[in-house]
């Protein structure tokens, strides 16, 4: 998994060419450990701090009133300003696309971002709405009705992926 | 169907009372990622679009009413307003007959202030689908006063357990009190309530309070002084003396406070009578007073309530 971390940083700078107005930004919650992880190589990559944060969509989200119970909201910590800068939303999971639906809406409310691009540790594809990815660490192929697991040592003490009949 | 553990169990806030501490840790906690939202340049999430909220105020109130308006507005929820004055009320028509009216326009929830105890709890009864908020129901409960006071206490003193908070003044007609002992006791925090004898209810101390009579003996080892208004327009048929008197013997005045913990916080819920049951430096003073702090506090707190009884409902 770190391997596939660190392809997805290089990958990031190279599609940005270089890291000028770059921000990372991890999707909660399990976004953010990889968004922190992305973060740490291309700083050493490149020697230079990038600004990190940390998006909550749990208010955007399109079935919040036919989910019980509510999902704990938390607060969403942008370091600096958005505007005329090149955010990388970063997922674990790309599914059906309703999350990063969520966080665009939720982003667009914090200022107007030159360029937003995605990153995703797995995409196992079944989109429902028109949006890809621009990094993907492994496409995995999926039936719909399986259940993709990350775990990553910062949240559940190990770094695993598992494929899970529902 | 709502899970117990992290949900409320009820579809209503009717009180603190009824409340587990889980309950009040789970509204604290969410009121937490909502004051946030509050510091942002667009101050509003799409968390509650196309609910309507009605705010059925038949009491006096600015803070309250302004706060839930606040919170309401910025979870995109549609509001509307009622108060007493200027509408049937006035031709003597009855709470039921007003809110079962109101309840026939479709709200999702709404939110009363009434001078009887329990009116909340009877709406909430008469009608199954609608999420009832108590915004003050007499001398009875005023739940979210107490959720915001916790709120600020814990976010300026880190946690509630433990800590010792004194509440001054008019014990006997505060419902910001009862809701306040129910919710400090609840998490474990220490209560000392102190005032004229005759606003101090018989028997109190059953609430698990501890009961002493002068200010000095309150403010002694307090992390939190809470001072409570003195109902001046119930002058005439006043409990004490004078106002003169009853500020010399219980108004919060820096000479006083030189008695208090270093770093003890100020609160006040609100309208205050300077000179009265606080002294103006006091009050504005930024070393002590977290007053205003829980004037915006209350607006991330009503938020998280709002958020959580807006959900889902069980056969909609």
């Amino acid at each position: 998994m770190n391997r596939a971390i660190r392809r997805m940083a290089i990958e990031v700078v190279e599609k940005n060419r270089g890291i000028d107005d770059l921000m990372i930004v991890g999707i909660r919650s399990r976004g953010v450990p990889i968004a922190e992880r992305m973060t740490r190589e291309i700083e050493q990559m490149e020697g230079q701090p990038v600004p990190f944060g940390i998006l909550d969509i749990t208010l955007y989200r399109d079935d919040l009133t036919t989910i019980a119970p509510q999902p704990v909201v938390k607060p969403t910590k942008l370091p600096e300003p958005i505007d005329d800068k090149n955010i990388v939303l970063v997922d674990d999971v790309l599914f059906t696309g309703r999350t990063i639906r969520a966080a665009l809406d939720a982003l667009i409310d914090f200022g107007r971002p030159k360029r937003v691009t995605l990153a995703v540790l797995i995409d196992r594809g079944h989109r429902e709405l028109p949006i890809h990815a621009d990094v993907i660490g492994k496409t995995v192929p999926t039936d719909a009705d399986e259940v993709i697991k990350v775990k990553l040592t910062e949240t559940d003490g190990e770094d695993e992926v598992l494929i899970m009949e529902r | 169907m709502r899970i117990q553990g992290s949900a409320l169990r009820s579809k209503d806030l009717l009180g603190i009372e009824p409340l587990t501490p889980e309950e009040i840790a789970l509204i604290l906690d969410t009121a937490e990622g909502f004051k946030e939202v509050s510091e942002r340049p667009v101050k509003k999430v799409p968390a509650l679009r196309g609910q309507l909220v009605i705010n059925l105020f038949m009491e006096a109130s600015t803070r309250t009413r302004v706060s839930f308006e606040i919170a309401e507005k910025r979870l995109s929820a549609d509001t509307l307003n009622f108060a007493a004055s200027g509408s049937a009320v006035e031709k003597g028509e009855t709470l039921i007959d007003t809110a079962d009216n109101l309840v026939a326009m479709r709200p999702n929830m709404i939110v009363i202030r009434h001078k009887h105890p329990g009116s909340p709890q009877m709406l909430a009864q008469r009608y199954p689908n609608i999420a009832v908020i108590n915004a003050g129901d007499g001398a009875h409960e005023h739940p979210t006063q107490a959720l915001l006071d916790a709120f600020t206490i814990r976010e300026r003193l880190g946690r509630l357990s433990g800590v010792n908070v004194t509440i001054v003044g008019d014990i006997k007609y505060s419902r910001v009190v009862r809701s306040n002992i129910h919710l400090l006791t609840k998490m474990k925090a220490n209560v000392t309530l102190a005032g004229p004898p005759t606003l101090m209810p018989a028997e109190i101390e059953k609430m698990g309070v501890r009961v002493v009579h002068s200010l000095d003996e309150a403010i002694e080892g307090a992390d939190v002084i809470m001072m409570l208004r003195i109902q001046l327009e119930r002058q005439g048929k006043l409990s004490f003396p004078s106002i003169r008197e009853y500020y010399r013997t219980f108004g919060l005045t820096r000479e006083r406070l030189r008695r208090a913990k270093k770093g003890v916080l100020v609160m006040h819920p609100g309208p205050m009578n300077r000179g009265v049951e606080i002294a103006s430096d006091v009050a504005d003073d930024p070393n002590y007073s977290v007053i205003l702090d829980q004037v915006t506090n209350g607006v991330a707190v009503r938020m998280a309530v709002l958020y959580l009884l807006g959900g889902a409902h069980p056969g909609e």
